[in-house]
């Protein structure tokens, strides 16, 4: 009897100290998910508020404080990522955060890191909105702005222009380029408007079309040989 | 009303720029000289601002051009708009589809709108420096001297800078030395002439 009893109490004891075992762990493991949340939401917030210049120089940054420094992801998964954003549509900056946020904590860690990079611009444009149009009407702002236009048009040419490099060099694409520049600026001067989502699409089209012209041809010559 | 035209239109801009915030300056352009939200002029000034402070300039843009038309509640619905595109499919992507990018299909169809988006940006950024120097419309041109110098110079600046030092200069440092380039031109302009 005796020795059933110790079992018993041995036994129960064991039981209550897994259970308590595991509601500690259940416990650290929520509360380590929400300071993994918190420390993806001050990370976004951080490069959201530091990144000047458009998302090419969120890479950078990344790359130093996530890469480096937090070690949440290796270089090659960076670089993964950077081909993955740069071929959906949107921000790269909102691509990086919502991918990153996802691996270190799924949807709600995508939710928290793409909220972190947002907010700052928002609260700074924001706050910029309520006088811009007072302020434009200092005259010395005016002489500012003239020389800030030229400027402003002179860096988005040179980006375009440094595009170019991802262009392939074949007939196709470069023709696609040069009709495209040619199409737009006619439009402009002819003051005719045309969305450009139209010219995005037929984009898409022209590819899949050569790549299966391509692969027909290939497939003629597998015949013929 | 107004809400839900600032979220569709921004959403569609979200949605199919590829390529980052150059590219997404076309089509921000267009939609909001089509409806007419803001004239080109405030556009123009404001591509600065959002390139000078910090952020994804679509995001900067967003918040904008939806506070100029319904304040905060405008300026966080644009923003919405133009992040939940991308919000999501990267959410696809990364959670079920990550082999859906290395399809070849795929491929072809971004390989295809590659050399159309380097095309917008290039025009885009022509037509903006032509706008910038007095181009109005096939007719109206508004001659001023002062631009076209200042023209002259941003454009040695900065190619000299590439030339002399193999790198890009600093773009907040750029527009930081266009606007002081615009005071002193026509500072010096009222002096002397």
């Amino acid at each position: 009897m005796k020795f059933q009893e110790n079992i018993c109490s041995l036994l129960y004891n064991q039981k209550l100290e897994v259970q308590v075992m595991e509601d500690s762990n259940l416990k650290t493991t929520k509360s380590s998910y929400v300071k993994e949340l918190l420390a993806l939401f001050l990370m976004f917030l951080k490069l959201g508020a530091f990144t000047f210049g458009g998302g090419y120089a969120m890479i950078s940054l990344i790359k130093e404080n996530i890469v480096e420094k937090k070690k949440w992801i290796d270089e090659e998964e960076m670089l993964e990522i950077i081909g993955i954003a740069e071929s959906t549509p949107g921000p790269i900056a909102i691509n990086m955060a919502t991918f990153i946020g996802y691996k270190r904590a799924k949807v709600l860690g995508s939710i928290v890191s793409t909220l972190g990079v947002v907010l700052p611009s928002l609260i700074i444009i924001f706050t910029i909105s309520l006088f811009f149009e007072q302020f434009l009407q200092n005259i010395y702002v005016k002489f500012a702005f003239s020389g800030i236009k030229i400027g402003v048009g002179i860096l988005i040419l040179n980006a375009g222009i440094d595009m170019i490099k991802k262009v392939e060099k074949k007939i196709i694409p470069i023709l696609m380029l040069i009709a495209i520049i040619v199409f737009m600026i006619l439009m402009e001067v002819l003051e005719i408007s045309f969305s450009s989502i139209y010219l995005i699409l037929i984009g898409g089209i022209i590819g899949l079309f050569v790549y299966s012209l391509k692969n027909i041809k290939a497939r003629d010559k597998n015949d013929l040989t | 009303m107004i809400l839900l035209k600032l979220f569709f239109e921004f959403f569609l801009i979200g949605a199919f720029t590829f390529g980052g915030g150059y590219a997404m300056i076309p089509l921000i352009r267009q939609v909001v000289l089509e409806q007419g939200w803001i004239t080109e002029e405030l556009f123009l000034d404001f591509i600065a601002v959002a390139e000078s402070t910090p952020g994804p300039i679509a995001i900067n843009m967003a918040t904008f051009i939806g506070a100029t038309q319904a304040g905060i509640l405008g300026s966080i619905i644009a923003t919405l708009g133009v992040v939940l595109p991308s919000f999501l499919i990267i959410l696809l992507v990364a959670s079920i589809f990550i082999y859906v990018l290395k399809n070849k299909y795929v491929k072809a169809f971004l390989d295809g709108i590659k050399p159309v988006i380097v095309g917008l940006i290039i025009s885009t950024g022509l037509i903006l420096l032509f706008k910038a120097i007095g181009y109005q419309s096939l007719t109206v041109f508004n001659y001023q001297p002062q631009l076209l110098v200042m023209l002259a110079i941003l454009l040695s600046v900065y190619y000299g800078h590439k030339l002399l030092f193999k790198r890009k200069i600093n773009s907040i440092l750029f527009i930081l030395l266009s606007a002081s380039m615009g005071i002193t031109t026509f500072m010096m302009w009222e002096i002397f002439a």
